[in-house]
């Protein structure tokens, strides 16, 4: 009898949290209206690998000697805690064919690191630049875990250490540079601009020289869009960017989440639930003692 | 013949409490070492793998064998099996330590830790899509509720302090926490519910990073079902060790009736988990013959081993028996929440992580300081059931 009363009630409770409806997980962002970005076209770099220098001068940060030559030239291997921005090389196993490849922050439209953020350090900020904020972060790097792109990095070398990646040179915008790596770039291979009108401009190539591209702009769509956009000759996927279909990365993780949390009623109704079971037992024992 | 709970007594520094002391200190030497140094000089974790045992063991597995508060209080409370009431107390010990030791453990892995007091109090920053600040404010709710479930234990003693200030907090305190019993032990049940499930829901963010045989929309709920197996593993142990090592009297058959318990947890997580692997098509996955496939159906052995060992009513009733059976539950779950985190992340084909000396021994060192803690508890205050010694157990009984 008693244990009929508690199973009731917990059925109640699970009968409440499903008829909170699945589906209306929160919508996947919008590019913001102001969103600015990077065109990288890997047909036009040269690998002089000038916009990692000028990144590093840019940012301020400690030049990555640690790679080649004895320290004696900037040879950062891959991003990290001083590299913001990288330029590799990649080298067809089968044909020798090559390309180079720049890496920074894709800065998403819909970014899983800025989903992922306990107090929103990592956020969408003006034009759309994902920045770190120092006070609002607790190291615990939830935003690597989320980061499709491996992009954010973290100073492991460090008792008091941040969190290090492109930031598309938001304070340089607000002094009404651009970003460091564009204004350097010798060959164009790196251009800023507004989102759309850097989108346009990779369609008038891709329509100009239809040889030279593999027929797509990687970020249009990919993970649900970026404000890094690239074109290439090499399939994506070799140059190190991920197939990530058209979904926002984290989409699965917030359907899961918000279905379970939508508007707090299951966690609500189950409280409710278990207190109601705990009165009715205690109320049946009390009982079962004074007969 | 139940007997009400007792302090331990006898003197604290035996000689295993000087060990796990020199255990405890190494450990915090290495703390010492990362707070002034960086996490980078004794840990193995980088940028592939920002995450490595101490979130995977100390926080993902600590608090699961933490669940043995959680997973007894449903029994008791809910299901109103009054009979293992006298597991309670210990159990609720058990996790309350545990989830204390699992705060700790993220104050030594994330780096800035001075910010760690914000992520309670700065409410309008909250991001409510991180499935990761659900957790943490559920396990600092949790740990505090934890610990007032417990209170009365300690109230208890205090009642007859000498110290008039202990007196009267263990006068006010006790009534108010027998007479908000219910709305405390109702969200001693729900806090756990909503972030041992949430811990599953964290790495679904990792995306396609994460291995398909563990990528599953489930991941909340085999998290959720898995910390159950676990709590009741944990309870046994610490029953059973307790026991043994403070000469009690063994609690033999309320365990046989927890280890009756594990049989339908473990048998649904296996269900759970082979039908989803199925489901989604991933069985070939299964039988790919590598480490990650090896790793999976080592896991789903080990849940199912116990079950085997526990089947029939006459093993249930063996203390060896259900002992080795617990063993196994524990390294079943363990394996399970470490893979999900560590070996089914995989960053790039360029990153590696294998945990360093460094994080092996703070962790050796802050399970150490748990066990002392215990120890120092249970010899102090009202926790352990069973009588002390033979002759007191021939008057219990």
């Amino acid at each position: 009898m008693r244990r009929r009363t508690a199973l009731k009630g917990l059925a109640a409770a699970g009968a409440f949290a499903a008829g909170a409806r699945p589906a209306a997980a929160s919508a996947p962002l919008a590019v913001p209206p102001d969103a600015v970005g990077l065109l990288y076209d890997a047909t036009k770099c040269i690998g002089c690998k000038a916009c990692v220098v000028a990144c590093t001068e840019a940012n301020g940060l400690e030049p990555d000697r640690s790679g080649y030559g004895e320290g004696r030239y900037q040879a950062p291997v891959a991003l990290n805690a001083r590299t913001k921005n990288i330029i590799t090389l990649y080298t067809d196993p089968a044909d020798g064919s090559s390309s180079f490849m720049k890496m920074q922050c894709m800065h998403c439209v819909d970014p899983a690191c800025v989903r992922a953020c306990m107090l929103g350090s990592l956020k969408k900020r003006e034009h759309g630049i994902v920045t770190w904020r120092a006070d609002l972060c607790v190291g615990c790097r939830y935003c690597q875990v989320a980061c499709p792109f491996n992009v954010p990095k973290f100073e492991y070398m460090s008792a008091v250490p941040k969190i290090v990646k492109c930031e598309l040179c938001s304070h340089r915008l607000a002094e009404g540079k651009i970003p460091a790596c564009a204004e350097v770039c010798p060959r164009g291979a790196v251009i800023y601009g507004k989102r759309e009108e850097l989108l346009s401009e990779a369609r008038q190539r891709l329509a100009a020289q239809p040889s030279r591209y593999v027929p797509k702009i990687y970020g249009e769509h990919d993970g649900g869009g970026t404000q890094c956009l690239y074109l290439s000759h090499v399939p994506f996927e070799r140059l190190g960017l991920p197939s990530l279909g058209t979904e926002p990365a984290g989409r699965v993780a917030q359907t899961v989440q918000h279905t379970i949390y939508k508007g707090f009623a299951a966690p609500v109704a189950l409280y409710g639930a278990l207190a109601f079971v705990m009165f009715r037992n205690r109320k049946a024992s009390q009982q079962g003692g004074a007969e | 013949m139940s007997v009400q709970p007792q302090p331990v007594g006898g003197s604290l520094m035996t000689r295993s409490f000087r060990a796990l002391f020199a255990i405890a200190a190494v450990g915090f030497v290495v703390i010492f070492y990362r707070f002034a140094f960086g996490i980078g000089a004794i840990a193995a974790i980088n940028d592939g793998y920002p995450w490595g045992i101490w979130i995977a063991l100390d926080v993902v597995t600590g608090t699961a064998l933490a669940c043995g508060g959680y997973a007894v209080a449903i029994l008791v409370y809910v299901l109103n099996r009054g009979q293992y009431h006298p597991l309670v107390r210990s159990a609720l010990l058990t996790s309350a330590l545990g989830y204390t030791m699992a705060i700790v453990a993220v104050t030594v892995d994330i780096g800035r830790f001075w910010n760690l007091w914000r992520v309670p109090v700065y409410f309008w920053q909250w991001n409510l899509d991180s499935i990761l600040l659900e957790v943490a404010l559920c396990v600092a709710v949790y740990t505090v509720v934890l610990w007032i479930e417990m209170s009365p234990a300690f109230f208890d003693r205090w009642r007859r302090s000498s110290n008039p200030r202990l007196r009267a907090l263990a006068t006010t305190g006790l009534p108010f926490v027998e007479r908000n019993l219910v709305w405390i032990v109702a969200l001693g049940m729900l806090l756990p519910t909503m972030h041992q499930s949430s811990l599953g829901a964290v790495v679904l963010l990792a995306g396609q990073r994460l291995h398909p045989l563990w990528n599953t929309p489930l991941l909340p709920l085999l998290f959720l079902v898995s910390c159950l197996g676990m709590g009741y593993a944990a309870v046994i142990l610490e029953s059973t060790l307790a026991s043994a090592l403070f000469h009690r009297r063994f609690e033999t058959s309320m365990l046989a009736g927890l280890a009756g318990v594990v049989l339908p947890v473990q048998l649904g997580f296996v269900a759970l988990r082979l039908a989803d692997i199925a489901l989604r098509g991933q069985i070939g996955a299964l039988f790919a013959f590598d480490l990650r496939a090896t790793l999976a159906l080592l896991e789903i052995f080990l849940m199912l081993a116990p079950v085997a060992l526990l089947w029939s009513p006459a093993a249930r009733q063996r203390r060896s028996t259900l002992f080795r059976a617990a063993l196994l539950l524990v390294g079943a779950g363990a394996l399970y929440r470490v893979d999900t985190y560590l070996v089914a992340f995989n960053p790039g084909a360029h990153w590696r992580y294998f945990p360093s000396l460094g994080e092996m021994f703070s962790s050796f060192g802050m399970i150490a300081l748990e066990i002392m803690a215990y120890i120092v508890i249970v010899k102090q205050f009202p926790i352990l059931s069973g009588a002390g010694t033979a002759r007191r157990e021939e008057v219990a009984v």
